[in-house]
């Protein structure tokens, strides 16, 4: 019992990682139809600023203002992307994709150049490395403080996409961009908003998930990016719940897997869920809408 | 009140559009007509800035070409496509808000021209019938002041009675503002047009008194291949089936 | 429904100049005969050139480290024909039919994994390995091809993108010891022909890149001209051309992401044998990504350009960190020479200025130059799309 629960909380956490990063990039791609491979970059380098910020500042509110730090970082790298290098090439968007894969090989090596390929150790707060009893399993904090995270997330997004006037312009984008400029509203602020906000949630993904794995490393996004593709697409492109569910079912089948099967296994088992996934509905658990 | 000249447009490198000419005067119902594909949507898209075109497009004499779309309709033309594009997962109420665009929208009028809007207010509009989706679609509009209406095919696929109720609207909405009409339906032009402008082959091929042209049976018929029911929606398309062409970025 | 939304982007109006066959951009009909001739002999001529290079004792000091038939440079031109080869064959997928895969590296790494592990553990004799690890990654593109192309666009790149990432995995967790995990698995060169093993035989191996390439260079031409180079082009530019002319989209793409696959493998056993292993960086997406990189830097849809960006990435790839040593850059401040010490930042950067700048890559920018000097010669110059797609078709 005590070691399923462990599992599941593990699973959880390591899903609630997934979904930070893949409804950033669900949104990005539901909207501007932009495959984001720059997005494992916006997650190295909130982790790189937030391990920064960290070692920089002490006192029980040190860590978490170091994470917002991270987040901060990371928003503005998003948008200033989107403003920078996505917008000239919108309705290339084979070049988009392009220019995200240069950005990727370009931010990782440059952050290589900075700070080492070798790992670095992260200033986690002593709590964190604590565990807490839940039902008969000493479960470690980290896990915990990324569900919860990821919880408070997901109802802030489904807030602001359901009662703001920018959120109601975001989920009808995702439906038919073509039309919300029809009807006379610049939808390409809302591209720079959507960046921004994936930037935001993948900085956040990034300082967490330093706290999960201990360490940053320049190559912790790009590995991390696969497995949020793969939510992305279980979860239908453009969906924030989509990717939810998806990443719930991801991060459990991986651990459960892994655990009881041989190590690796839960990986490909998720890209045979994919596979699976893929040829019973194409579009993905939600179908094409925002929310 | 709008004037388009020689307005060249393409569609993935065919050309559709080989320079059109007409204009719309500023009151009633300017209908643009022609067989399938001949590139009547295309226009409308052009005029808004959907489709690469060359040529010139004014709106009370200032230029409007090339700029965005958005900027366009926030001059106060508005749009209508051919599907309708209603947002199916937003309810009506939202679909309504997303248009605003005026601190003021005029939430009277539509209401008082669609009850039916009011009392759907939470309802997904994807689950509207089409008839309630054309409501939406033309209600939307309303809401801002507007010079100009773009309509593409407002009663397509509506049951006869559905027809009755938009055409009946859309003659009210005429009264106050002009429209660029689009419409297979010979009975609604003839019940709502002013003018009409018969696009064949890219260009125009015939514009002048609405009446004239469906008076004329003959004419009707080599211009717009049917009879006068004008139902007749052919499979093919007579569009210039120009090889198309891949543009340089 | 998914309409572009974006303002109108800036009009394309057509010029009087027929529009060029799609993907076959060199085969005019129009070009005076002794051009023509030329394109034809001139690949001949490097082929040769390229074949005799290792008689050479030429030293090149700054470009290569030791003469041209020195080991260490002939290994080095060794790995940049092999990535010529593979990013000529991925050009297949991406600059011919515009099936963006991100995935390539899995049947790469198909081929070199295959071959070691047939060697080594299995002991079987190379000539039976070869074509079984070969025919292996062909055998698993057409597989998983046959899954990943129910989607399109920029699901396609994902689901490829999946894939392999399997096959990254596989190889790092080393199941059954078969891959050697991440130390990679040396090539047991006892079982080797003895011509293939040793420092002396290095110019063996450096034939045996040269050839690959050659092969690769030769199938991708055979696509190009025939009928079915001109299907694919048609499938890039707008797949329901294809579908109208009773054609099946779905089949043409699948033999094309096999052929490709097959091409991967074989290029994989090649580099496996050049450099005497596989390693697991083999499999991950970043050579995936570098394959991309390198057709769009050279000129993706083009004869030659593929190839050349290949040689040229993996040369720069190879040198650049080399390059860091050097004294220019060792004096230059800190904020710079971080960076221009960093291969992958360096070309990551060059490609996104050439993705914005040269969009027809290498072979772009020389047509554009030939065009400038017929031009210049008051000529007159047939006007020629550039070789870009838009692989994400919506
Ligand atoms: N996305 C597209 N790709 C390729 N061709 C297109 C596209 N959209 C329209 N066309 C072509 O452009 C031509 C004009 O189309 P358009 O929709 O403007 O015609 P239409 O007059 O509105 O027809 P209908 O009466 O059927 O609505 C047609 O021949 C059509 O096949
Ligand atoms: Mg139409």
């Amino acid at each position: 019992m005590g070691t399923v629960v462990l599992l599941a909380l593990t699973g959880l956490g390591l899903g609630a990682l997934y979904f930070l990063i893949a409804s950033g990039l669900s949104l990005v791609f539901g909207l501007a139809d932009v495959l984001n491979f720059a997005h494992g970059l916006f997650l190295s380098v909130g982790a790189y600023a937030t391990w920064w910020a960290g070692g920089r500042l002490s006192g029980p509110w040190g860590f978490p203002v170091a994470v917002l730090f991270g987040v901060a970082c990371g928003a503005a790298v998003g948008g200033l992307v989107e403003l920078v290098l996505i917008r000239p090439l919108y309705r290339r968007p084979t070049e988009q994709v392009l220019v995200t894969v240069g950005l990727s090989l370009a931010g990782v090596a440059l952050l290589q150049a900075g700070w080492g390929a070798d790992p670095r150790r992260y200033p986690s707060p002593q709590w964190t490395q604590k565990v807490t009893r839940v039902l008969g399993a000493d479960v470690p904090n980290d896990r915990l403080l990324l569900i919860g995270v990821a919880v408070v997330v997901l109802a802030g997004l489904l807030a602001f996409l359901r009662f703001t006037r920018y959120g109601l312009v975001i989920r009808a984008g995702v439906e038919n961009r073509a039309m919300v400029s029809a009807l006379g509203i610049d939808v390409r602020r809302a591209f720079t908003l959507v960046f921004a906000i994936g930037g935001a949630l993948a900085g956040l993904a990034g300082a967490l998930g330093g706290v999960y794995f201990g360490s940053v490393s320049p190559g912790q996004g790009a590995s991390l990016l696969i497995f949020a593709f793969i939510v992305v697409v279980i979860g239908g492109m453009g969906s924030v719940t989509g990717s939810a569910y998806a990443a719930v079912a991801v991060g459990l089948l991986q651990q459960f897997v892994n655990y009881y099967g041989t190590a690796g296994a839960g990986d490909i088992c998720v890209v045979a869920l994919l596979a699976v996934v893929l040829l019973v509905r194409p579009a993905g658990i939600a179908g094409r809408a925002a929310t | 009140m709008l004037d388009v000249r020689d307005l060249s447009a393409w569609i993935g490198g065919s050309h559709i559009l080989q320079g059109v000419t007409f204009g719309v005067e500023g009151t009633g119902v300017t209908a643009l007509l022609g067989r399938n594909g001949v590139g009547k949507t295309s226009t409308l898209r052009a005029i808004l800035g959907e489709l690469p075109a060359t040529g010139s497009v004014t709106v009370d004499g200032e230029p409007v070409l090339g700029r965005p779309t958005h900027r366009l309709v926030r001059a106060g033309l508005g749009y209508v496509p051919e599907d309708r594009c209603v947002f199916a997962g937003l309810s009506v109420a939202e679909n309504l808000r997303l248009a605003c665009r005026v601190p003021d929208p005029d939430y009277d009028t539509v209401y008082s021209l669609f009850p039916e809007l009011r009392t759907r207010a939470r309802q997904r509009a994807g689950t509207l019938s089409g008839g309630q989706q054309q409501m939406v679609a033309i209600g939307r509009l309303l809401l801002n002041p507007n010079r100009l209406l773009l309509i593409d095919e407002p009663t397509k696929g509506l049951a006869p009675k559905v027809v009755a109720e938009v055409t009946a609207v859309l003659a009210q909405v005429a009264q106050r503002v002009p429209i660029l009409l689009v419409e297979q339906n010979l009975a609604v032009v003839r019940r709502l047009a002013g003018t009409a402008v018969v696009l064949a082959a890219g260009r125009v091929a015939w514009q002048g008194e609405a009446a004239d042209l469906l008076g004329d049976a003959d004419r009707t018929r080599s211009l717009l291949g049917v009879g006068s029911t004008g139902l007749g929606r052919g499979a093919a398309s007579d569009a210039p089936s120009q090889s198309s062409r891949r543009g340089d970025h | 429904m998914s309409q572009s939304s974006s303002p109108a982007a800036p009009p394309v109006p057509e010029t009087a100049a027929p529009p060029p066959a799609a993907g076959t951009p060199y085969a005019s009909p129009a070009r005076p005969p002794l051009r023509r001739l030329a394109r034809a002999v001139l690949p001949l001529v490097v082929l040769v050139v390229a074949a005799v290079l290792p008689w050479s004792t030429v030293d090149i000091p700054g470009v290569f480290d030791g003469p041209l038939n020195s080991p260490g440079t002939l290994q080095l031109l060794a790995l940049c024909l092999v990535f010529g080869g593979l990013a000529a064959g991925y050009d297949l997928l991406f600059g011919r039919a515009g099936l963006l895969s991100f995935g390539h590296a899995l049947y790469l790494a198909v081929g070199a994994y295959g071959v070691d592990i047939l060697v080594t553990h299995a002991h079987w004799p190379l000539w039976a390995a070869v074509p079984a690890a070969a025919l292996g990654g062909a055998a698993l593109a057409a597989l998983l091809g046959s899954v990943a192309l129910r989607t399109t666009g920029i699901a396609f790149a994902m689901v490829t993108l999946a894939f392999a990432q399997v096959g990254s995995i596989l190889t790092q967790r080393d199941p059954g010891g078969l891959t050697g995990g991440e130390e990679g698995l040396p090539m047991d060169g006892s079982r080797l022909p003895g011509f293939l093993v040793g420092v002396a035989n290095t110019v063996n191996l450096y034939w045996l890149a040269l050839a690959f390439l050659a092969v690769v260079a030769f199938v991708v031409h055979r696509v190009d001209r025939g009928p079915y180079g001109r299907v694919l082009a048609g499938l890039r530019d707008d797949e329901r051309r294809v579908a109208v002319l009773g054609l099946s989209p779905y089949r043409f793409k699948l033999v094309t992401f096999t052929l490709s696959g097959g091409l991967a493998a074989l290029g994989g056993v090649v580099y496996a044998l050049v450099v005497g292993g596989a390693s697991p960086a083999l499999a991950a997406s970043d050579l995936t990504l570098s394959l991309l990189v390198m057709a769009v830097l050279g000129g993706p849809g083009t004869r030659w350009g593929p190839v050349i960006g290949g040689i040229l990435y993996t040369y720069l790839d190879q040198r650049l960190t080399s390059l860091g040593g050097t004294s220019a850059i060792r004096h230059l401040p800190g904020v710079l020479r971080a960076p221009l010490s960093q291969p992958l930042f360096v070309l990551g950067a060059v490609f996104i200025l050439a993705v914005y700048f040269a969009p027809g890559g290498l072979a772009g920018l020389g047509r554009r130059g030939a065009a400038l000097t017929r031009a210049l010669g008051r000529r007159p110059v047939p006007d020629r799309a550039t070789g870009t797609t838009d692989a994400t078709g919506r």
